[in-house]
C-alpha cells in the first residue's frame, strides 16, 4: 500500500514539475520545476529497487548539472522570457507528441509483451546490489566506461574554448 | 518493495514525462529552457530503462542509465558554454534570434 501511495505522489510530482516547467516565464522557475522532477524520478528509482542510480541522479543531475543551469541563468540574467509569436512548427510538433503518448498506450494495451507488463506485478523485489552493477560496470562495459573518460575531457576542452574571451 | 505496482505504471509516466519534453521543447522560446527540456526528455527516457530493467530482473539497463547520466553531464557543460556565447554575441536568450551561425 505505502510504495502504491509513494509512486502515485512522486508521478504527480513529475507531471506537476514538468508542467510548471511549461508555463513558468522565468528561465530560473523552470530550473526549479524540472529539479522537482528529477527528485521525484530518484525517490522513483528507489521504488524499482536501483539505489546507486537514485544516489547518481540525485548527486549527477539535480546536484551537478542543475546547479550549472541555474549558474549560467543567473549569470547571463536576461529576466523574463520573450512572448514572441511561436514557430510554426510548435503545433504539428505538440500534435505529434500527443500521437506519441497514443502510440505507446495502444502497444502497452496490445503487444504480448506490454500485455504481460501491463498486467503481470513488477518482478520480484530484490534490490540491484551496487556490488554487481560495478562488476558489471568495469569488466563487461569497460570500454564504453573508458570511452566516456575520454569524453568528457573532450567536453572540458570544447566548453573551454567556446567560452574563452575572443582576442 | 515494488511489490503492487505494475510496470507499465512506469512506462506511461515515463511516455508523459518525454511527451511533456518535447511539448516544452517545441513551446519554449528561451535558449536555456529549450536546453531544459532535453533534459526532462532524458529523465523520461532513464525511468523508462530503469522499469525495464526492473521488469527483465537484468542490471544492463542500469548501467546503461549510468551512460545516459556521463553524457547528460558532459553535453550541459558544452550546451552552456555554447549558450553563454549566443548570450555575448546576440545580447538575447531568444531561439527565433539565433538562425545565422555567423553575425
Amino acid at each position: 500500500m505505502i510504495p502504491l501511495i509513494l509512486f502515485i505522489l512522486c508521478a504527480a510530482l513529475a507531471i506537476a514539475g514538468a508542467i510548471v516547467l511549461i508555463w513558468a516565464h522565468e528561465p530560473i522557475h523552470s530550473a526549479l520545476a524540472l529539479i522537482l522532477v528529477m527528485v521525484a524520478l530518484a525517490i522513483l528509482y528507489l521504488l524499482l529497487g536501483a539505489p546507486f542510480i537514485s544516489a547518481v541522479q540525485i548527486i549527477v543531475y539535480a546536484g551537478a548539472i542543475m546547479v550549472l543551469f541555474v549558474f549560467v541563468i543567473m549569470l547571463l540574467n536576461f529576466g523574463l522570457e520573450e512572448r514572441t509569436n511561436f514557430s510554426k512548427l510548435a503545433i504539428p510538433g505538440a500534435l505529434l507528441a500527443v500521437v506519441l503518448m497514443a502510440e505507446i498506450a495502444h502497444w502497452l494495451a496490445h503487444s504480448s509483451i506490454g500485455r504481460a507488463m501491463a498486467n503481470g506485478p513488477a518482478a520480484p523485489a530484490t534490490e540491484a546490489s551496487t556490488v554487481e552493477l560495478s562488476k558489471m560496470l568495469f569488466r563487461q562495459y569497460l570500454f564504453p566506461f573508458e570511452a566516456t573518460s575520454i569524453l568528457i575531457l573532450i567536453a572540458i576542452l570544447g566548453a573551454l574554448v567556446l567560452a574563452r574571451k575572443e582576442s | 518493495m515494488t511489490g503492487a505496482i505494475p510496470i507499465s505504471w512506469y512506462l506511461v509516466l515515463s511516455a508523459i514525462l518525454f511527451g511533456l519534453g518535447v511539448i516544452a521543447f517545441v513551446f519554449k522560446r528561451n535558449v536555456i529552457t529549450v536546453f531544459m527540456s532535453i533534459e526532462l526528455m532524458l529523465n523520461a527516457v532513464n525511468l523508462a530503462f530503469v522499469a525495464f530493467a526492473r521488469a527483465h530482473d537484468q542490471l544492463d539497463g542500469l548501467v546503461f542509465v549510468f551512460f545516459v547520466i556521463v553524457v547528460a553531464a558532459a553535453e550541459a557543460a558544452v550546451g552552456l558554454a555554447i549558450v553563454i556565447m549566443l548570450a555575448q554575441n546576440r545580447q538575447s536568450l531568444n531561439v527565433e534570434r539565433v538562425n545565422l551561425l555567423k553575425l
